[in-house]
């Protein structure tokens, strides 16, 4: 499936900041399952982009915009084709070996309900971890609501699985925590998500986990969606928790309030086009 | 602890050491109410002089002043040459373990070092994975703690290879003795210390990227005001003659770093943290740190700036990493190690774990990442309800904790209520790593715990500093 | 030397020298509402202090009315007022502790001395007398701490920010008294107003602390004009805007020749300088005295934000 995927994320200042500087990961890498076909970055200001892998092997840009602007915009573009592996993830860069990722973060730490959420999903489905996992990621799809409002990107593991309502990032977050206590190493994987119907809030990025299971390697696993990855999810940044693999990481000297807005189209490429002339 | 070595009278007690034989004839004649004088006068000074720096005014003010002793902790020439070249071979194993770690990772295939403890390790830092630094150097200043057990035997008791404290001390304390005991000084040959801060300077300059053609600029990055070790950054600033800069006085710019100047920005080439790596760069790791350098990071791993200390080099000075530290030297070094390391058990293995719970009274166990003498346990001097209850901590997170037959420290002849009496004390040496080698200042500060009979020399529990003097002879 | 300590070393003396000003206009301010009625007309004196102390804003969201208790409370003591006596020597301290190295001893004595003491006059003025002794106090205070910058500073970059906050405070405080006061001022006044006026120019002069300088310029008795030439034009009385942007100038130039270098703050000075030195009273009046101090104080704080943006970020 050939996905387009088009994002602009637009910051508008209440006083113009001295200067701004963000760490990007926007730009997806191949594996056997996606292929990028073309990929840009753009500013809407004069500033070199400086490219970078970054720890878990990403492809990091940063860049210091020197104000004074009232309005920042950074757009991505391109194209990928995917297919579906059963959510296997073979051929992408790899850092590190699995046990890296039992460590624990702030944002993944498993707490004492999440501990019993796991064990009692173990004593259920039996220590295979293939089974296991896709019990986990059914187990959340059935019991975490989704919900933009509760929560936010600092939320950890355990506050959001306290609530039980949250957005992709949250049930990841969760599922990684259960998945480490488990012995399992699980990461956390920033990307696109590419809606084949048309309800529902799109959002502005999809996050979701991969799980090292032993003979098959690194396998995704979804809970939002409470499967495994097909041809419509894009793997665009590996990390240990969000903010590992986050989008945009940036600050600003100077200048008043800030506000953002994003657009996100992510469309199989052959509607983009007829979408396009329609409008 | 009635067996422990003295500095001044050996083991038996009965025949003073050489290095000891002047301050022995002094402290004789000289009336004890002289040396209770002298004792007073120094606090009076240092408080002074620590006051320059300090936060005078605030009611916890004077409390931050560590307690001082007039009786200097003397070492012979020989000795100290000994210590010098051991020290010399732990940090040279210290930096190219860190190397090998983030590059490599040849030890892990060796075997030597359990492939787990480095990458679940909190002190690995994944974002120095394949970074080169400026001329392989990560530990451009240790602090390695020394302990000594007998005329011969030298311990270390852990590398400080992060952001080590406690130089000004060394230097203060120096001043003091000099204002205070002339004499005392005319009938030794002492060699200085006042030289540090040029040593350390010259040192920071030596690692600049090799892109820098203009003399380096090099500033000291201090966390504030607020920081407790505040007085020595800015002590130290002024003794190098660089900028004590704050996180908010830096900034990136196309992955090179500057400072805010009144004529501009000006391009910055060694920074001498004294801020932890977690709070370094708010787009690299803590996103809540107002104490970092937005983008510092990219510039660092675009080799535009040199860091000293390196980031992640906390995977070297952790506790359970220590317990390998004599293969580790012979692993990179193929020399067997000067200085030897205290026996360790690692409380991750299940022999050791059930050695270790096995003989808690007579053990001092610690936790992995714990520092400054906290959650620490020492059996011989434990109550049978703590000894019980740091069983069951324990027991449920073994993986943190290692431990270590309780030493006794050697004691040293220090100024106390009742007269002068032993106590234990301990060294941290400085130890400076530059393109151009490995530089030690002779001596370093030695702590002492100055409860009769206590081992625990840090100063968040009660212990004070020496004068360090290694004899020129 | 680094932009932040540059910062810390102009607003340490920019807060000591407002603290001076707060204590001599609730002086002056309290000797003019000992007098009779009859000499200093119906006006709230109170309500005047508040303006040319620059807070109406905030005071009268707290306040209905301008009592000598409140006003006093609120110039000098008060916490929620950012720029009371009190929080200028908080701030001011808190400037010196962050550069503490960029200090001289004495200086650091000076400013973390007057910090200690201003805790033992506790919350807030007990007795008339307490207020006064108060007011010599932080007089003599800003003295203390002016006078050891004076004698004991390198004379670097360091020492000319500093004065420049010393000079940059001090024109916008003159400037602000004028304002307020600019109708008393008026050459036609003396014919209005007559004697009842006399207590009030007095009263102006002795908030810049000019009364005595005032006879020895002049030899003279108070005129109104003459007070207006004293406070504008006369480059000998320190608290003057001519005098302010004469050691203004002459400290910018000392930065610029120092850096090699000329920017926007030092063209900014000299060309309010230079309006300085070419204007007369008589013209001053005939263009609208208000409107000129109005302009004043535009180009102040414009040369206050030329300096921040050159030099202090």
């Amino acid at each position: 499936m050939r996905i387009r995927i088009a994002h602009t994320t637009t910051y508008r200042y209440e006083a113009p900041p001295k200067t701004v500087t963000q760490v990007l990961r926007l730009t997806p890498r191949n594996h056997d399952g996606q292929y990028v076909v073309n990929w840009r970055i753009d500013l809407s200001r004069d500033c070199q982009l400086y490219q970078r892998e970054g720890a878990f092997g990403n492809i990091s840009h940063s860049f210091t915009a020197e104000g004074p602007f009232d309005e920042l915009s950074v757009s991505v573009e391109g194209e990928v084709d995917t297919q579906d592996t059963s959510g296997i993830v073979r051929g992408a860069v790899e850092r590190f070996p699995p046990a890296l990722y039992l460590r624990d973060t702030q944002l993944t730490e498993a707490d004492a309900a999440i501990i019993d959420f796991a064990e009692a999903t173990r004593a259920k489905a039996g220590a295979d971890p293939l089974t296991l996992l896709h019990a986990l990621t059914a187990d959340l799809n059935e019991t975490f609501a989704f919900d933009i409002e509760p929560t936010h990107v600092g939320t950890t593991a355990a506050e959001a699985f306290k609530l039980k309502r949250g957005v992709c990032q949250d049930g990841t977050h969760i599922f990684i925590a259960a998945a480490r206590h488990l012995g399992i190493p699980a990461r956390y994987i920033g990307g696109h998500y590419c809606r084949t119907d048309d309800d529902g809030p799109q959002e502005a990025g999809h996050a979701w986990a991969e799980a090292y299971v032993d003979k098959l390697g690194w396998v995704g696993f979804d809970p939002t969606h409470g499967i495994s990855p097909t041809e419509s999810h894009v793997r665009v940044a590996v990390g240990l928790d969000y903010l590992g693999a986050a989008p945009v990481r940036g600050t600003r000297h100077g200048g008043g309030h800030e506000t953002m807005a994003v657009s996100v189209h992510v469309t199989p490429a052959s509607r983009q086009a007829q979408s396009q002339s329609q409008s | 602890m009635s067996s422990a070595f003295d500095e001044m009278k050996g083991h038996d007690g009965t025949a003073v050491r050489p290095a000891y034989g002047e301050l022995d004839r002094w402290l004789k004649e000289v009336p004890p109410d002289v040396l209770d004088y002298r004792r007073r006068e120094a606090e009076l000074i240092f408080r002074r002089i620590g006051i320059t720096f300090a936060v005078y005014g605030e009611a916890d003010a004077t409390e931050r002043l560590i307690p001082f002793d007039v009786i200097p902790r003397i070492m012979a020439a020989e000795e100290w040459r000994r210590l010098e070249k051991g020290l010399t071979q732990r940090v040279n194993a210290l930096n190219l373990f860190i190397k090998d770690v983030y590059g490599d990772r040849e030890i892990l295939r060796a075997g030597i070092v359990p492939e787990d403890m480095i990458f679940r390790n909190p002190a690995f830092r994944p974002e120095m994975n394949g970074q080169t630094v400026p001329h392989d150097i990560y530990v451009q200043i240790a602090g390695i703690d020394i302990i000594r057990v007998d005329a011969d035997t030298f311990y270390v008791l852990e590398d400080n290879a992060r952001t080590p404290s406690g130089v000004s001390y060394m230097l203060e304390n120096r001043e003091i003795m000099m204002r205070l005991f002339p004499e005392l000084f005319s009938r030794h040959r002492i060699a200085p210390v006042e030289n540090y801060p040029d040593e350390l300077l010259a040192t920071l300059r030596s690692v600049a990227p090799r892109s820098t053609s203009r003399e380096p600029n090099v500033v000291l990055l201090t966390p504030g005001v607020y920081n407790s070790a505040y007085y020595e950054h800015s002590f130290l600033a002024d003794k190098l003659g660089v900028e004590l800069v704050e996180g908010r006085d830096l900034f990136v710019k196309d992955e090179i770093v500057y400072m805010r100047t009144t004529q501009g920005p000006q391009r910055v080439d060694v920074i001498y943290r004294r801020v932890d790596d977690d709070f370094i760069d708010p787009l690299a790791f803590r996103p809540d740190s107002i104490l970092g350098v937005p983008g510092l990071m990219s510039a660092y791993t675009a080799g535009n700036v040199t860091l000293a200390n390196a980031v992640g080099t906390g995977i070297a000075d952790d506790k359970a990493i220590y317990s390998f530290m004599p293969d580790i030297v012979k692993f990179y070094l193929g020399e067997e190690p000067l200085l030897k390391n205290v026996p360790t058990w690692r409380c991750r293995e299940p022999e050791h774990l059930s050695y270790v719970l096995d003989h808690l009274p007579e053990l001092v166990v610690k936790e992995v990442h714990g520092s400054g003498g906290y959650g620490m346990l020492i059996g011989p001097s434990a109550s049978k309800i703590a000894i019980e209850q740091f069983r069951a901590k324990l027991k449920t997170a073994p993986d943190n904790f290692i431990a270590q037959p309780t030493l006794a420290l050697s004691t040293s002849p220090t100024c106390v209520e009742q007269g002068v009496a032993p106590r234990h004390v301990d060294l941290r040496p400085f130890v400076l790593t530059g393109s151009n080698g490995v530089r030690i200042v002779p001596g370093g500060l030695t702590r002492v715990a100055l409860k009769e009979g206590s081992l625990v020399v840090n100063s968040s529990q009660g212990g004070g500093t020496k004068d360090t003097w290694v004899l020129d002879k | 030397m680094l932009s932040r300590t540059a910062d810390n070393l102009y607003w340490l003396s920019r807060y000591v020298e407002r603290a001076e000003y707060l204590a001599r206009i609730l002086d002056a301010t309290q000797r003019l509402s000992a007098l009779p009625l009859a000499y200093v007309g119906t006006g709230n004196e109170w309500e005047s202090a508040v303006l040319t102390a620059g807070c109406a804003g905030s005071f009268f969201k707290t306040y209905e009315t301008a009592t000598e208790e409140n006003v006093t409370d609120y110039l000098a003591f008060s916490t929620a007022n950012p720029s009371s006596i009190r929080n200028c020597f908080e701030m001011a301290r808190g400037n010196a502790r962050a550069v503490r190295t960029a200090l001289t001893g004495e200086m650091w004595d000076a400013i973390n001395g007057t910090w200690l003491e201003l805790k033992r006059f506790g919350t807030g003025p007990g007795s008339r007398e307490e207020t006064s002794r108060f007011l010599r106090w932080v007089q003599e205070s800003s003295l203390r701490f002016d006078g050891s910058a004076y004698r004991t500073m390198l004379r670097n970059d360091a020492y000319w920010f500093s004065r420049l906050g010393v000079y940059m405070e001090r024109a916008d405080n003159t400037a602000r008294i004028l304002d307020v006061k600019y109708h008393l001022l008026l050459p036609d006044n003396e014919r209005v107003g007559g004697p009842l006026d006399y207590f009030q120019w007095a009263a102006i002069l002795r908030s810049v602390s000019a009364l005595t300088s005032y006879h020895w310029v002049y030899r003279e008795s108070l005129k109104p004009w003459l007070v207006a030439d004293l406070l504008i034009l006369k480059e000998e009385m320190p608290r003057s805007l001519a005098s302010c942007y004469e050691a203004i100038v002459r400290n910018l130039d000392a930065i610029a020749t120092h850096y090699g270098r000329q920017g926007p703050s030092q063209r900014q000075a000299r060309g309010v300088r230079t309006r300085l030195q070419n204007s007369k009273m008589d013209g001053i009046f005939q263009r609208g005295l208000h409107e000129f101090i109005g302009e004043f104080i535009t180009e102040n704080n414009r040369l206050g934000m030329a300096i921040t943006e050159q030099f202090l970020q």
